[in-house]
Order: C-alpha cells, then structure tokens, then sequence
C-alpha cells in the first residue's frame, strides 16, 4: 500500500482552482453511462447523491433507516461555520483556515482545510437557495453568532435545528432527482461487503432489513458517506443505528483507516443518569456563548447551586482561559470538566457533571432573548431531565460526539481503493485531532456539493470500468461471505444479548481509550477487547431468524465490528506518543497540564492497512507539512 | 417514587398480511428516569433472554429530531406529554401499577411492516411531487443577496422544525396528512425562493397525498395537538389557500 495523496504543488490559495481545471471532465452526453452508488443519506451522502445526479449520473443511494430524512445528520443543533465575514468582524478564508488547523491542533493536512474555507462560503448560498430558513436579523440579512475555538462570529444557524434544516435541504434535493429518475433510494438496507472488480470498487452487498434478503448492486464507482464510529462507546451522542460496518467492510478489502483514536468528547452533554442509559444526549456548544461553566470551590459541596455564594464558585474555564474563556475548543473544555470532576468539586448525584449557568445572562439580556437564541434546547433539558434551565443551571458532562478518524482519502476523496471515495465523517480528512464546532456540517456539504462532483469525474474518464453485471464471480462471493456471517451469528445461541456485549465494550472504551489515555490503560484495552471479542462469537444470543425485520441481528454484526475497530483504536492511541487535540496521553503533558505535541515524530497521518484475521495491522505514514500555519502550543489563554 | 411497576399490552404481529393482537407484559422495578423507548429496551432485553422475539420498533436518534420513532400509547400517538416525540417522553409521566397499551401508527398509507413498525414512505413520495426549490449546485447568488424579514423567516422556521413522523396522520380522524404536507408548502410558499413554483408545488403534493391514501382536512385539528414539533394548522390554512390560488389564478 502507497500512500500518495495528490495535492497538486501550487500556493494554497491557488490549488483547488488549478486542480478543478485539470481535473478531467466527462462529456455531459457520456456521464448518463455511468452508475454511481452513494452509501448513507447524510449531508455528505444527501448533498453528493443530488449533485451527481444533477450533473447526469445515474445513481443509487442506500440508507438503514426508513427514509433518507432521518440520518443522524439531522441532530447537529448548533451551525454551519463560513467565511461570509458578514459581521464585519475580521474574518477570511484564511482566518477559517487559521483556526481550522490550529483548532485541529495540527494533525489536518493543510491544502484540505484550505479547500474547505474556499467552499464554506458557497455551502451557505446553496443552502439559503433551497429555502433553508436561517436565522435572520430584523433587517433581513443573516444572523451569525461565535462558536468555540473562534473570535469571529461566523456560525450561520437555524433556532437549535441547523442540521436538520440542512439536511432537508439536501434531501428536498435529493428528493427532486427520485421524481426526475436520477437517484433511486434503497431505504432500509444495509451494506455488508464492498465488491472489487480487478481490484475497483465496482458494487455493494446490502440486506434488505425488511425480509432479510441480501441484494446485489453494481456501478462504477462507490461514494462511501456512512459517518462516524462513535458508538463504538456504546454510550455516545450518535443515533442508534449509526455503526462502523460500511466503512470496517472497506477497511477489510484494502482501505486504509486512518488516525482511528482520534475522537471527539463534546463537553455539554446531559449527563448518565442509570444503567439503562441507551444514549446521552447533546446540548449544543452555542450555550457556552451565553452560559458560564463553574463548579463549587469546595469539594463534596452538595449544596444547592442557588446557596452557594458567588466568591464559592469557580467559573474554571473563565480563570484558566481569559481570553477565550467558556469559548475555548471542546478538547479543552472536556478534559477540564474531567479534571474538576476528578478533584471531587463534580456536582449532582453522580458528581461526574459541572453547572452550565445562564442566571447572568438572563439578567443582562432578559429571558426573551434567551429563549429565543435556546428555546428548544432548555425544552429538551427539561424533558428529559425534569429541571428548568431557566431557573436552575443546566448539568453538563462531556460524551462522545464525533469521530475524526475514518477512511483514509487523498485529495480527491478517494480511499485507498480505487474507486471507493468517502465522504463527511466517515473520511478523516479535515479535522485533525480536534473538530471545531459547526465544521461537521460544513464539511459533510463541502464534500458533497462541492467536491466529489469535481473529483469523480476525473476517475471515471480515467480509469477503464468494463461493463460488468451482478452475476460476476465476485459478487457471489462477496454474498457468500455475508451469507455465511449471517448464519454464523444465528447459530451462537449463547447467554449474553448484544446490548450486554456492547455495553462492556463500551466501557472499557471510555475508560481506557476515552477523555485521558495510558500507556498501561491502552495495553489493558489490548488484552481486554479481544478476550470480549471472544466471548461474543462463542456466547451473544441473537433472537428470530434472518427472513424477517431482525434489530438485533442488525445491532450484532454492527458490534461484531465493532469489537474489531475498538483493538485498532487502542492500537492507534498506544502508537501515537504525544497528547494532540482529543487524543491525549497523559504521560505527554505541559506543565500547566495542557496536550503536548511531539512534532518532530509525530506529524503525521496514522494509516492502517488491514493484514488479515488476528493479524497485526500495518501502519503506514503520510507526512504533514506545514507551510502557511506555524506550528505553535495551541494557546486559548 | 423513583421505581415503578407497569402491565405493557403491545401490539405484536409478525408480517404485513398476518394478523396481529395485543399481548400483555410485566414490567417491574422501573426507574421513572428512564425514557420510554429505554423502557422497551429492558422488556426487550427481558425477552431475549427468555428466549422469545423482541417487540421491533423503529427509532435512532432518540433526542426528538429524526422522526423515526412512533408508537399510539394510550391511544395517544407519541404519548400523553404534549410537544414530545415518544423518544423524549420520560417514564416519570406514568404512575405505579399503570397499565400501558403501545400499538403502531395505523393508516391506510402506513401499512404495518412488523409489531410497531410501519411503513413511512408515502411521506417521501409527497416530498417528491414538489417539496422542493428546483435548482442545482453551484448557481446559487449570495445568500444576502434576498433580504427576508425576520418575521417571516422565524414563520418559514416554525414549519420547517416538521420532522416528519406522522403522528399527525395517526391522530387523524381521516387519516390525513394535511399538516405534513401543509408544512412544506408553507415553509416554501413564504420563503422567496419558493415563489416561482409555489403553484406547481400546491396542486402537486395534494394531489399526491390524496394519491397515497390519505384523507382530506375537516379541521379536527388532532394533529396539532399531538405534533411533537407544536407544528400549527394555521399552516393548512395556507396551504389550502396556495391550492385555491392554483385553480383561481392564471
């Protein structure tokens, strides 16, 4: 496996431009001959699905829930970062740049990040032309406000629903090119092999969810937009459903999976409340705009937060952090909600969360603003914790939210199989080791409006793609081999159900391979995970049979691989000997107790290349270099 | 009390063309912290270990965004806490000893997929007869470009937080799925973008709601008070107006 990632040698800002030009295009005639398969109906999958068909692809676009409006996209509340400078605050392109890269504490490649500024702007018009209906100011014009990691108020935002307003404007899209034969929507399957051809991503294996039939489907090129891992944690901010398989079948046909232990921990979650948990649920990072994180200064003080007087308080992020204060980005402010919580000043029944206070706020702006800018979001605090924010600080604990790592892509999207591009979260292009609020969107738009159009193109009239059908060999064997796990699964018939398995796995996650990592914690994981692993294929007990709507068997092979990526994350966090971003080990700290890079040895990208069954992974290295960013301690002081 | 004892009667049936019944569970030890759909998590887990099949039931993101989970409880579609998707409704709005009855969403345009789980395509089938500003990528102006009073937006907005689960159909008397469809020609018809094809748009996605099975609108307004998204009829109002527009003007 070579890893070459193809950014042309241009000045940053030149780069897309030239290589849009040089990048080969199809004839608008010829591109009705090509079949294109999306995986996922995100905004990655959503937006590249309508795009190419607008273009003249034919395509077909896969998704596991019963409609493509459902994917997990929709649950981003915040917004969409872009470098309108409308505010006239100081913000360019280049500034988003700045910030991306710093904000990913330097592990993104810069010529991406560069790429992906250019197009935010463009993101934010298409959008506003579908009818997305942003927040306005009483003037007309769009409304933005600041976001972590930033001091320019660049966030463009729909009430506390901008992913799902986003969403469906790439699904109304979407939905345009099904009425006009364009895209065919598969809802309810689930890809469970990728089919090589002469060593070309050439098809997908998927099951039918509804009678457990597994179908065929070939093209000529397969967009992979599955999103994240992270509920490899069992417990994260994730929809049920998402899962790694998609992109774990990729993996295991030859594509590199990159830096997988880089994760993000979003730190203004609704905290556990039992061992039933089954999600937890995020509140969106713009309440740290207007909210101020403190704890008591007293350990164990189980006072009630209105009894404990202002000098008792301490708003931790403001005294370590003046100048970015409650903004500082969410590597920063998770750990340090850890940290409070470790010294014994955590507060709530559990003492694992921190007060989010919105007490001055509604004193200086009045209640009316605030529920304005946060109506929805103090509801659902209510709803599901049964206290009002209005009234009572919100409790908060960090929780996975994202994952930075996925498929390795070059500067086309496309994995290290040809033809297997992959797109928004489940690639790991962009964010380094830290994602910046409101860039998810971004980049899953990005991708799919504006990029994979350009990039596949090129692909296609390069590459010799001979006709094939799905009768060819390797599609049946692709079949057999889910056939055969399938059954496999059915026949365990042990003692433990998948959601007793997952949650295991999900613990010794987040304790060893979460927040803060070891060195003895990750080869503690190393021992644990396969033992678990183990004990999954000889004990899970899988209810019903496969011809028929099966939930769990879908959730046990969705965990089955999960418990192979978990060993390669912990592989991936041993390797990596500095703190960056959301990785970090606690032997490689500054003395302020802020994540030390080691620069000089680990500048790079982490690539793994499957080996086979129980083998060790191979880990190859792409180099980042830095000309425009200087390389500096991330400083949020 | 923080634990609770409940008696579940779920619908169970196996298939599109079986016939289904209501069976009864216990459920005991149930902590009023636990979120509905966590509830049916533990009766699941119950049964699988019991050998038998677990209640199947649709959801995912379980913060009352995707739209994906159903269920009548109670006769209530999405249960009896007002502006709350089932997934967000927290077991501390039952009482001890009460028996619970979940059934699926039920329309002719939803038929039953297996116990709880429907088939919500239809919905997607109105989207595509127009719910939508035909453009491609990349021709887009400014997004300044249009200036919106924000009045206007923050209206567009209220429809636009649709998240397209049905309950509205379910709670119909007629089975109509006028304040979906209403919300999308709403949220269009006040936007300026949706202009230029707010006629096409009306007389389209009706005439594909009447299509899919759905009734027509007799103000019962039942939709409104379970739609988990506060989504008002005033928007069937609109649309019914978008609609006379189509037929009474040039």
């Amino acid at each position: 496996m070579k890893l070459d990632a193809k950014i042309p040698d241009y000045p940053i800002q030149d780069i897309w431009d030239k290589h849009k030009f040089e990048l080969k295009l199809v004839n608008p005639a010829n591109k009705r001959k090509y079949n294109i398969i999306v995986v996922g109906t995100g905004l990655a999958g959503a937006s590249a699905a309508a795009s190419l068909a607008e273009l003249g692809y034919n395509i077909k676009n896969f998704c596991i829930q019963d409609s493509p409006r459902r994917a997990h996209s929709i649950a981003a509340q915040g917004g969409i970062n872009a470098a309108k400078n409308y505010p006239n605050d100081g913000d360019s392109i280049w500034r988003l740049f700045y910030d991306t890269v710093k904000g990913g504490d330097y592990r993104s490649r810069e010529a991406n990040v560069y790429r992906l500024a250019q197009v935010s702007n463009n993101i934010i018009d298409q959008c506003v032309a579908q009818g997305v209906p942003f927040a306005r100011e009483y003037g007309g014009l769009l409304a933005n406000r600041s976001f972590g990691g930033a001091q320019v108020s660049r966030t463009f935002y729909a009430r506390g629903q901008t992913g799902q307003q986003l969403l469906l404007g790439a699904y109304s899209s979407l939905m345009r090119q099904v009425k006009l034969g364009k895209v065919k929507i598969f809802a309810r399957r689930e890809m469970l092999e990728l089919v090589l051809v002469d060593g070309k991503a050439r098809g997908i294996v998927v099951r039918n969810l509804v009678d457990g039939k597994i179908e065929r489907y070939e093209a000529d090129a397969v967009v992979l937009a599955t999103g994240g891992y992270g509920n490899v944690y069992y417990l994260s901010t994730n929809a049920k459903n998402s899962n790694v398989t998609a992109s774990w079948r990729c993996h295991k046909k030859g594509a590199a999976f990159a830096n997988p232990c880089f994760t993000q921990i979003h730190p203004t979650c609704i905290p556990v409340s039992g061992d039933y948990q089954s999600k937890l649920t995020l509140m969106s990072e713009s309440l740290r705009n207007d909210g101020r994180v403190w704890v008591p200064k007293k350990k164990g003080d189980t006072r009630r937060p209105s009894e404990i007087p202002e000098d008792e308080r301490d708003y931790y992020l403001e005294r370590k952090y003046p100048s970015f204060g409650n903004l500082v980005p969410r590597d920063v402010a998770s750990r340090n909600a850890k940290y409070v919580c470790d010294e014994g000043r955590g507060v709530g029944e559990t003492g694992l969360a921190v007060y989010l206070d919105f007490a001055d706020a509604i004193k200086r702006l009045g209640r009316k603003a605030i529920e304005d800018k946060y109506g929805n979001l103090f509801e659902m605090y209510e709803r599901i914790t049964g206290d009002n924010p209005y009234e009572t600080p919100m409790r908060i604990y960090p929780a996975v939210h994202y994952t930075m790592g996925g498929l390795w892509v070059d500067y086309n999207l496309m994995s290290t199989i040809p033809g297997l591009f992959v797109l928004g979260e489940a690639n790991f292009s962009d964010h380094g080791a830290n994602r910046l609020g409101a860039s998810a969107l971004m980049q899953g738009l990005a991708d799919g409006y504006f990029i994979i159009p350009y990039t596949i193109g090129n692909y296609l009239t390069s590459e010799e793609l001979p006709k094939i059908d799905t009768d060819h060999a390797a599609f049946s064997q692709a079949e057999t081999e889910v056939d055969e796990r399938v059954k496999k699964l059915l026949s365990i018939d042990g003692k433990k159900t998948v959601t007793e398995i997952h949650r295991e796995l999900g613990k010794i996650m987040w304790d060893y391979v979460g927040m803060s990592r070891t060195k003895e914690g990750l080869e503690k994981a190393l021992e644990e995970i396969p033992k678990l692993r183990e004990e999954f294929w000889q004990n899970v007990k899988i209810p019903a049979d496969a011809n028929n709507l099966n939930k769990n068997l879908e959730f046990a092979g969705r965990v089955a691989d999960f418990l192979e990526l978990a060993e390669l994350m912990a592989r991936d966090a041993l390797n990596r000997e500095e703190s960056c971003g959301g990785h970090f080990r606690e032997e490689h700290q500054t003395e302020e107790g802020e994540a030390k890079r080691n620069d000089k040895e680990f500048s790079y990208v982490a690539a793994w290349e499957y080996t086979g069954d129980g083998k060790t992974p191979k880990l190859h290295k792409e180099p980042l270099e830095f000309k425009y960013v200087k390389l500096t301690q991330r400083s949020y002081k | 009390m923080d634990r609770i004892s409940l008696t579940l009667k779920v619908w169970r049936q196996k298939g599109p063309s079986e016939p289904g019944r209501l069976v009864s569970y216990e459920l005991k030890d149930i902590s009023t912290h636990m979120s509905f759909l966590e509830m049916l998590d533990v009766l699941n887990e119950q049964l699988i270990h019991k050998g038998e099949e677990p209640v199947e039931f649709d959801n995912d993101c379980r913060e009352g965004i995707c739209g994906m989970c159903s269920l009548v409880i109670n006769g209530l579609p999405h249960g009896p806490q007002k502006s709350t998707a089932t997934c967000q409704l927290h077991m501390r709005k039952f009482r001890d000893g009460e028996t619970i009855t979940i059934e699926p969403f039920r329309a002719k345009g939803f038929p039953i997929i297996k116990d709880l789980v429907v088939d919500r395509s239809a919905f997607d089938r109105i989207i595509q007869a127009g719910g939508y500003v035909s453009m491609n990528a990349g021709g887009a102006p400014d997004a300044n470009n249009i200036p919106i009073a924000k009045e206007i937006a923050d209206e567009a907005m209220d429809a636009a937080a649709c998240i397209g689960c049905g309950a509205c159909v379910a709670a119909c008397p007629n089975a109509s799925a006028s304040l979906f469809t209403a919300a999308k020609i709403s949220q269009l018809a006040l936007l300026p973008q949706g202009h230029p094809e707010r006629k096409r748009r009306a007389r389209a996605m009706v005439a594909q709601m009447d299509a899919e099975g759905f009734g027509d609108c007799s103000n019962h307004a039942e939709c409104e008070a379970v739609c988990p998204k506060n989504i008002s009829i005033l928007h069937i109002a609109r649309m019914k107006r978008e609609y006379l527009r189509t037929i009474f003007t040039a």
